[in-house]
């Protein structure tokens, strides 16, 4: 084993830092579901606007509510948007990516790749902005949005990393022994793309952080009164100019956690391919 | 070139008739039809009717989405149920406030990431490339329309240097407009630059490990001569494509923008548009902003193209 040094946490640091940030806020939304300082539905107007203090460790809001709790319980919302947005992303965009490549230049490929480009020219915004006009908003839509923006991110990555796996000889092995196409993706070439989705997973994670908050910030995504860090923004914006921690709070929380993710990636990018240390983008 | 051109047509177009469907249905099947919703429940039948047939919501689908197409086609997008003034000039007039706030945006981001990835590459290593790396990664991380809203505390409202919100009309003067479009331009352009100064500093430092930049030294050119007669061009390749993406990702980012600064845009268009259920606006911003991706994409492919040979061959 590996002896722990300065110089082994120093290669390690990204991901250190990274996981460190990511968990906390994992924790907070986690322990949330137990305990939180204060009941976020809880109005208390003889003390709203509080900056932090002894008691309400990140102040309270216009009606008295605990940001800390709320901040905690956001992070839920934040976290499950997410979570399962990547999770739609890859459980289609996977599957799709190694067909494609396992049937390179066919027409099947074409028509998944263009049905991809498709895609990709509708943002998630305006995915969600269809999606409300016909449904009406809520955190549902948001997820949806997000996943289905989160398929071609997916279908691509696999289709280019698995093109390059089915000119291995390993590959030409398997099929002399008679493997089909469809065994051979799923047998040898997903588990060799395998980092590369949970690198992808961790950045399209990130940008599900962002993309949901900017969907709430709207009032496309999560409603009241699900706290989302989005909506926190929303409140704050007209408050900003005398209680500026209205948006400081929730505004660090999500740059902290895509901040912990994005290293949480690119840490783990460098040990799964050291090569690319220090000239990624 | 040209077959490469050709084909690349064919999909651009084929691209925008799927859009156009795939927006056009999905808004239809959306429950309660908008003159129901215009008039409020308690709305007599016949009112109803008349109402339906002037929307023209009795005309069969198939044929809506024809006659939809073909006027957006002839530049006529059709009318606003809630204003009942022509769509294609409510679109307009919105446009000239999201599209000049995308471009500027699209400057800054492009002004502030060459020098900042050119020089984090050709510093690899040191204090400043590690600086900036850190900058950039926090860069990433920052919502905009959370850091707009700080710049408005900071320079609108602390400062007093900059309005907090609104759009005075390019009638009222350019310079009036673009210091109006500044906070907003910035708030969008710094995270994009952010990444843009990343994907213009790896590109280079791989091209910078070529070998011709290895031959242009030793045939006596200095760094600075090889930096900028060699790598510098052959590091634009997958700058430009990002740069393409990030006009397409600018347009629609701009709607949330403008919630922040309530710039009369194309983003409260689509808003006010949703909540008083006209439909058919919301059909046609929609496929503005899809339409203005899919053509960025393709000026980005031949652009692509046009630069590195080899791609014309993949279609």
């Amino acid at each position: 084993m590996e002896k722990v040094s300065i110089a082994t946490i120093g290669k390690y640091r990204n991901l250190i830092i990274g996981s460190m940030l990511s968990l906390l806020f994992l924790s907070a939304a986690l322990i949330s579901f137990l305990w939180t300082p204060f009941d976020v539905t809880e109005i208390d107007i003889t003390n709203k606007l509080k900056t932090p203090d002894q008691i309400y460790w990140l102040g309270t809001d216009h009606f008295g509510r605990d940001i800390l709790s709320m901040i905690m319980v956001g992070a839920r919302t934040s976290i499950a948007v997410a979570l399962v947005a990547v999770g739609i992303g890859i459980v289609i965009g996977t599957p799709l990516g190694l067909l494609s490549a396992s049937r390179k230049g066919g027409w099947i490929d074409e028509f998944i790749m263009r049905g991809n480009d498709l895609v990709f020219a509708f943002p998630s915004l305006v995915i969600a902005i269809l999606i409300t006009a016909v449904f009406g908003a809520g955190a549902l839509n948001a997820i949806i949005a997000i996943g289905i923006f989160n398929i071609p991110v997916f279908a691509r990555i696999t289709r280019g990393a698995a093109l390059s796996i089915w000119e291995k000889e390993f590959i030409l092995a398997a099929r002399v022994a008679g493997k089909s196409t469809t065994r051979i993706s799923y047998e040898h070439i997903l588990p060799n793309v395998m980092n590369l989705l949970i690198v992808q997973g961790t950045i399209q994670f990130s940008l599900g952080i962002l993309a949901e908050a900017g969907l709430s910030y709207v009032g496309l995504g999560a409603q009241p009164p699900m706290p989302s860090w989005g909506r926190m923004l929303a409140d704050a914006q007209t408050m900003v100019s005398f209680a500026p921690h209205l948006a400081l709070i929730p505004g660090t929380a999500i740059i902290l956690t895509v901040l912990g993710l994005n290293l949480m990636g690119d840490g783990m990018r460098d040990i799964f391919d050291p090569k690319l240390r220090n000239t990624r983008a | 070139m040209l077959r490469y051109t050709l084909k690349r047509l064919i999909s651009l177009v084929i691209s925008l008739i799927i859009a156009s469907f795939v927006i056009f249905f999905v808004i239809e099947i959306a429950p309660g039809d908008p003159a129901s919703f215009m008039l409020g429940i308690n709305a007599q039948p016949e009112t109803l009717a008349a109402l339906k047939e002037e929307l023209g919501l009795n005309i069969p689908k198939h044929e809506r989405y024809l006659s939809w197409v073909a006027g957006m086609l002839s530049g006529d997008f059709g009318m606003s149920y809630t204003y009942r003034t022509p769509i294609n000039q409510m679109i307009a007039d919105r446009m000239w406030v999201s599209l000049p706030l995308a471009v500027y945006a699209l400057l800054i981001s492009t002004l502030l990431a060459f020098p900042v990835g050119i020089y984090a590459a050709t510093n690899r290593g040191k204090g400043g490339d590690i600086t900036i790396m850190g900058a950039t990664q926090l860069g990433i991380a920052v919502p905009n329309f959370w850091f707009a809203m700080i710049m408005v505390l900071i320079f609108a409202i602390n400062l007093r240097w900059f309005s907090a919100g609104g759009f005075p009309g390019w009638e009222k003067g350019f310079f009036l407009c673009l210091k109006s479009l500044t906070l907003p331009a910035l708030s969008l352009a710094l995270p994009q630059a952010a990444i843009l100064s990343r994907v213009m500093r790896s590109s280079l430092l791989d091209v910078l490990s070529e070998d011709y930049i290895r031959t242009a030294r030793a045939k006596g050119l200095n760094k600075r001569q090889s930096l900028w007669r060699h790598a510098l061009r052959n590091a634009m390749i997958p700058v430009l494509t990002i740069i393409g993406l990030q006009f397409a990702f600018l347009m629609a980012g701009s709607i949330i923008i403008e919630q922040v600064f309530f710039l009369p845009g194309l983003g409260r268009l689509v808003f006010q548009a949703i909540s008083q259920r006209d439909l058919i606006v919301v059909e046609s911003v929609v496929m503005i902003l899809v339409f203005s991706v899919i053509i960025v994409n393709f000026i980005v492919d031949l652009s692509y193209a046009a630069v590195d040979p080899r791609l014309r061959n993949r279609v």
